[in-house]
């Protein structure tokens, strides 16, 4: 199985697939579907400082390839995850990947600061893009000068790398992923969601009860896709690319555009076996291209053909 | 265990207007072991729509490997779902969340089972499953009007059977609460399902007995990851604590959950 690790900051991953955060929880329900030690790693939910009940519902709505949610970070609370949630996660073989969330930037730095500690959490995730809460979140994802301090900051307290989740919801999204390299991040996560509304026919009102939400699933992929191809070439520090992954073809074309692993997200509801069954699938495809190694596809799109004459014969 | 099966759909019959019977077999079946729980269905093969559609189990036959839905075509899912036909195969998760348990009547005890729209189908199958053990069934049924009914000879046979309807087109014009303020049995458990208003009026009237309500919430996964269905918990409605939908019921006790 050589032909699917990859070495990235901080993790040594088997293969390059796993859940995105916040659509796995913190992997309790999937354990009962199947065997997480397949998994590359775990996303976990974000976690704040304080427990947070999240957004009333409607918290979901649908829109053709595509699904809103305004779940507004709804998690146990650092205490409970350090306590709970992680030590249980360590029956597994797996480094998992902390998505980090807060309101204000001492709250980030406390829960980095604390969870980085734990075991078996082997890089952090710092969500400054969540775009269904009120205070915090969105506006560190946006300011370029803002997200780099925070970057910075938690830089200085995490005991593991820190990748950035970058989001889409900005006009310029290289200057946001050159912010936070300046800041010391050691990868980047992208993308979040975009922010989106339904209104319902019969009520005229919008559909979630927060009334705007984040668009995932396979309607963004060619965003992401862009996002990374221009990201990826704008800087030096690896991306792990999600948005709308659903099958093997899709994490090619993630690695085509830039990506050094990808996380799945929203297709873990559609279809709960979807991470086993692309990890099953990636390697029959690369047989079918020619390509020996998954790390050898990436950022294929925009490097020169000559690098990847080899593989072509 | 939660399972993923293609099912193939051994019968499918429209039984009141948009509303649908659709019979699957799968080994899944075999892992349905209560009442009230639910089966979460892709309806299209693509993306659109992306989500699964949860719809309560109606009836189950074990030794056939059989179950039965009863739906009512909505929107876009459960109208693809009413154009599939017999032969074809269901793309099925489940059996998901926590049912009515019927244990919590005993033998010689008087249930009433309460349900509108389309929250009757999982009565059916507590029904039969209730009266099996010696319990004594009473049906108070609500539906919009005469040709949404369904069910009522199916029910009857169980049991004594009252119907309303909103605009009194069939049985007592009214709502189920009016059917059961004029009843003068014993009501030792009380089942219900509907919608929400409906689960409301119950609660404030009869919360004071051994009371279980089945809830509606937009789902996303179904099984308990992405925190979509969450309720706040009745004795702390304003704070943290909180029961998911799909995986901790549907089926509440009656002052468990915030309605
Ligand atoms: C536990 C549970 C059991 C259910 N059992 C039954 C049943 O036995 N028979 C039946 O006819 N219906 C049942 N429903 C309701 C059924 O899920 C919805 O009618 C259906 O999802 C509508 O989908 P649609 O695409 O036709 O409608 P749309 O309105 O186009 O759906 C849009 C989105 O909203 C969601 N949605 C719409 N209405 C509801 C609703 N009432 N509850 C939850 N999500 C909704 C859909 O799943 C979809 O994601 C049940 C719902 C739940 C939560
Ligand atoms: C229900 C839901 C909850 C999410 N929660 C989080 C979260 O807590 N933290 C976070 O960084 N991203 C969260 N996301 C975003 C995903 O991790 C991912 O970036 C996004 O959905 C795009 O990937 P996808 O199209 O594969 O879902 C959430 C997405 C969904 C659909
Ligand atoms: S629908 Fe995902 S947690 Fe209930």
């Amino acid at each position: 199985m050589s032909r699917l690790n990859i070495e990235l900051p901080g993790l040594n991953l088997k293969n390059p697939v796993m859940p995105a955060s916040g659509c796995f929880g913190f992997g309790r329900e999937f354990s009962k579907l199947y065997d997480l030690n397949q998994l590359g790693s775990v996303m976990i939910k974000a976690t704040t400082k304080e427990p947070r009940f999240g957004n009333p519902t409607p918290r979901v709505a649908e829109t053709s390839a595509g699904m809103l949610n305004a779940i507004g970070l709804q998690n146990p609370g650092l205490d409970k995850v350090m306590n709970e949630e992680l030590p249980w996660l360590e029956q597994f073989n797996l480094p998992i990947i902390a998505n980090v969330a807060g309101s204000r930037e001492e709250d980030y730095v406390e829960v980095a600061q604390t969870i980085s500690k734990a075991p078996n959490v082997h890089a952090l995730e710092l969500n400054i893009s969540c775009p269904n809460v009120k205070e915090g979140g969105i506006a560190f994802g946006t300011i370029p000068e803002v997200a780099k301090n925070l970057t910075k900051r938690v830089k200085e307290v995490s005991e593991v790398p820190v990748y950035v989740k970058l989001s889409p919801n900005v006009s310029n999204i290289a200057d946001m992923a050159k912010a936070v390299e300046d800041g010391g991040a050691d990868g980047l996560t992208m993308i979040n969601t975009l922010l989106g509304m339904r209104i319902d026919l019969k009520t005229g009102k919008p559909v979630l009860a927060n009334k705007s939400g984040g668009l995932s699933g396979p309607a963004i992929k060619p965003v992401a896709i862009r996002m990374i191809h221009e990201v990826s070439q704008a800087v030096s520090i690896p991306i792990i690319g999600m948005g709308g992954i659903q099958n093997a073809e899709d994490v090619l074309e993630y690695f085509f555009a830039g990506a050094s692993a990808v996380a799945v997200g929203t297709a873990n509801f559609t279809d709960p076996f979807v991470c086993p069954k692309i990890i099953e699938e990636l390697p029959v495809l690369m047989d079918k291209l020619g390509i020996s190694h998954i790390s050898d596809c990436r950022g294929r799109s925009w490097k020169t053909n000559e690098l990847f004459a080899h593989n072509r014969a | 265990m939660i399972k993923n099966e293609k099912l193939s759909v051994v019968s499918h019959r429209k039984l009141a207007n948009r509303i649908f019977e659709m019979t699957l077999c799968g080994e899944l079946v075999t892992e349905m072991d209560q009442p009230g729980q639910f089966v979460h269905i892709k309806v299209s093969n693509g993306v659109d729509p992306l989500l699964r559609r949860p719809i309560s189990i109606s009836s189950i036959n074990s030794e056939k490997k059989q179950f039965t839905i009863i739906y009512r075509s909505e929107g876009q899912g459960t109208a693809l779902l009413a154009a599939k036909e017999g032969g074809q195969e269901i793309d099925v998760l489940g059996p998901l969340g926590n049912g009515f348990s019927e244990h919590e009547a005993e033998p010689g005890d008087t249930a009433v089972l309460v349900g509108g729209g389309i929250g009757v189908p999982p009565l059916y199958e507590l029904s039969k499953r209730l009266t099996g053990k010696g319990v004594t069934v009473i049906h108070v049924l609500g539906f919009q009007t005469k040709d949404a009914v369904f069910y009522e000879e199916e029910f009857k046979k169980l049991g004594e059977t009252y119907i309303a309807t909103a605009d009194g087109t069939h049985g007592t014009k009214g709502f189920v609460t009016d059917i059961l303020e004029k009843l003068t049995v014993r009501m030792d458990v009380i089942y219900s399902c509907g919608p929400g208003p409906m689960l409301k009026a119950l609660e404030q009237k009869y919360g004071h007995k051994k009371l279980f309500l089945s809830l509606e919430e937009r789902m996303g996964c179904g099984i308990g990851a992405c925190f979509a269905c969450v309720c706040h918990t009745a004795d702390d409605p304003e704070g943290v604590s909180y029961k998911k939908v799909c995986s901790d019921g549907p089926v509440f006790r009656a002052g468990e959950v915030l309605l």
